[in-house]
């Protein structure tokens, strides 16, 4: 039994790494939302690139070095599409979505903030949408504030009035958390933000891969996000800044491709997006990243949505019936994405973990980047399964079946 | 047919993950440190009094999986009457034992023989050596006469 919405069997076919068997069992891979699984085409797009199109990137004069440059800039129109930007001079690659905030910290934040000013997050950021605010807070004096998060783990907003105010110069919220599931409705706090004068960011390192991405929409001055969460390469992240706040920032870092003019005394900088991309990037990456877009254009983000919806629902019911089992987040699958977050009473989550994986069951155990939100939830870590577009509800059966396994093993 | 997981997860490893012993926090200790390992939030204290040379009491409050807790739990109860060089000697046999090296053909390890098992698991030996690697920093700053509270971090054990 799988969804209807996406032919899971047939995006199979394209994951030669799901036929795998782990410990003597087929693999059931629930932690996409550390790093997605690559279908072929992006492997194959990786490989293309290198037999037949590699060269430096931009300056050379010759046709191959021309042709690496114009796979390079597809993926940036073809990203620049994929979120709703105006242009591509708004789309910067970074390494990763933690890059990307870094590079916001550094230099929007430490040109703009200073003493008495606020960057308000919430309980449930990772800590890419915490520390570098932390750092900047040291740096600058600005003082950070945080959203709460109410019983059922989505934002509590009851005091939104008395943390975003005439102070607050930065909101940076993740659209989706990657422990709890919570999809953050994120466009009416931004909106409120701006009217305050505030700048906005969304961490949509979770939320992109599962669900479509409009910068209007979202009301968001920065996006960020991490190809291999979506079926794209590792070391590929984007920045999307609005065109008139990345023009009055400061190059982040220094070196090739970024300058315009160079003597030893002055360097004036390139335009945009180049001011913001020094040295060599990984271009097999970019050039493969578009072929990730293209997949999921193809699914179609609604259909993505709902499969994940689908199967977060089922997940949700199946393991609702442990009773040794606590669930963190919201129990409604409305708003809600793929993600699951659990305890099993009397069991540490790595051991937990560990005995899903001798069944086969690829899940991840430990604080996920975001102690402070463990502190308000209670527990030192939780153990995650996480579904993307080639799960089934099979392997939520198979999870299930596991958990009850580990219990009667631990003698419980 | 045996469960693969039954040379990690000993009988004695579990019975001493439900009870820990050597949990109770001492009234006056000679010396404590804290172990984390930052990469799963497992965390524990060690504290040792010491008199004459020799380990009279030893308390571990640990949080963490079953491996971290009952390494810590047999650790307070091997630990107790030994001399703080029979201690080191002790923590360097199992540092050995852990890493697959040679350890000497007489050295009794009573109940933490059952941890060897954890050797098949490498990405859970710093789980069993948290305790270990806590303790030989309290021994050390006790002989270097260093503040009694401080913090190590492991992380590629």
């Amino acid at each position: 039994m799988t969804t209807e919405i996406l032919d899971v069997a047939k995006i199979r076919t394209d994951f030669p790494i799901l036929g795998r068997s782990m410990n003597g069992k087929p693999l059931a891979f629930l932690d996409s939302a550390a790093s997605s699984q690559k279908p072929n085409q992006v492997v194959s797009a990786i490989t293309n690139y290198y037999q037949n199109h590699h060269a430096n990137v931009h300056r050379g004069m010759y046709t191959l070095a021309a042709e690496a440059t114009e796979l390079f800039e597809n993926t940036r129109t073809k990203i620049a599409q994929f979120i709703g930007a105006d242009s591509t001079k708004e789309i910067i690659f970074t390494r990763n979505a933690t890059e990307a905030i870094n590079l916001v910290a550094y230099t929007w934040g430490e040109t703009n903030l200073k003493a008495g000013d606020e960057i308000l997050i919430s309980v449930m950021e990772h800590h890419a949408n915490l520390v570098p605010w932390v750092r900047v807070c040291e740096k600058t004096g600005a003082t950070l504030k945080t959203i709460p998060i109410d019983s059922d783990g989505r934002l509590d907003l009851s005091s939104l009035d008395t943390l975003l105010t005439a102070k607050t110069k930065l909101v940076a919220l993740s659209r989706m958390s990657n422990v709890l599931g919570t999809i953050n409705d994120v466009a009416p706090i931004f909106a409120a933000a701006k009217k305050l004068g505030a700048v906005t960011l969304v961490d949509a390192a979770q939320s992109a891969p599962h669900i479509a991405t409009d910068v209007k929409k979202l009301n968001c001055d920065f996006l960020v996000l991490s190809a291999h969460k979506m079926l794209g390469p590792t070391g590929v992240g984007i920045l999307y800044g609005r065109e008139e706040l990345l023009n009055a920032m400061p190059p982040f870092l220094a070196g090739g491709e970024m300058i315009d003019q160079v003597t030893f005394e002055k360097v004036t900088y390139n335009e945009l997006p180049h001011k913001f991309e020094a040295g060599t990037p990984d271009i097999a990456g970019v050039v493969a990243f578009s072929a990730a877009i293209d997949y999921l254009n193809n699914l179609g983000m609604d259909a993505v949505q709902r499969h994940e919806h689908e199967i977060t629902s089922y997940a949700l019911a199946k393991l609702g019936e442990l009773p040794w089992l606590t669930i963190y987040g919201p129990r409604d699958s409305k708003n809600r994405g793929a993600a699951v977050s659990f305890t099993v009473e009397g069991i540490h989550p790595h051991d937990v973990s560990q005995f899903l994986d001798s069944a086969g069951i690829a899940v991840r155990a430990g604080h996920h980047c975001a102690q402070p939100l463990m502190k308000a939830l209670g527990t030192d870590a939780t153990t995650r399964a996480s579904f993307y577009i080639y799960n089934t509800n099979e392997e939520v059966d198979r999870l299930c079946k596991a958990l009850i396994d580990l219990r009667s093993f631990f003698k419980l | 047919m045996s469960h693969p997981l039954e040379a990690l997860y000993r009988d004695i490893i579990l019975d001493h993950y439900r009870s820990p012993r050597g949990v109770e926090p001492l009234a006056s200790a000679d010396v404590c440190s804290r172990g984390s390992n930052p990469s799963c939030g497992d965390e524990l204290q060690v504290q040792l009094k010491i008199d004459d040379g020799k380990i009279s009491q030893a308390s571990i409050s640990a949080r963490g999986c079953a491996i971290s807790v009952a390494s810590s739990s047999m650790l307070t109860e091997v630990i107790e009457g030994m001399t703080l060089d029979e201690a080191v000697e002790f923590g360097e046999n199992i540092r050995n034992m852990m890493h697959g090296k040679e350890i000497p053909e007489d050295f009794d390890l009573g109940d933490i023989d059952a941890l060897k098992g954890v050797r098949k698991f490498p990405v859970r030996v710093k789980c069993a050596m948290l305790a270990w690697v806590a303790t030989l920093e309290a021994i050390r700053k006790y002989r270097d006469g260093e503040a009694t509270d401080s913090k190590i971090e492991i992380t590629t054990e």
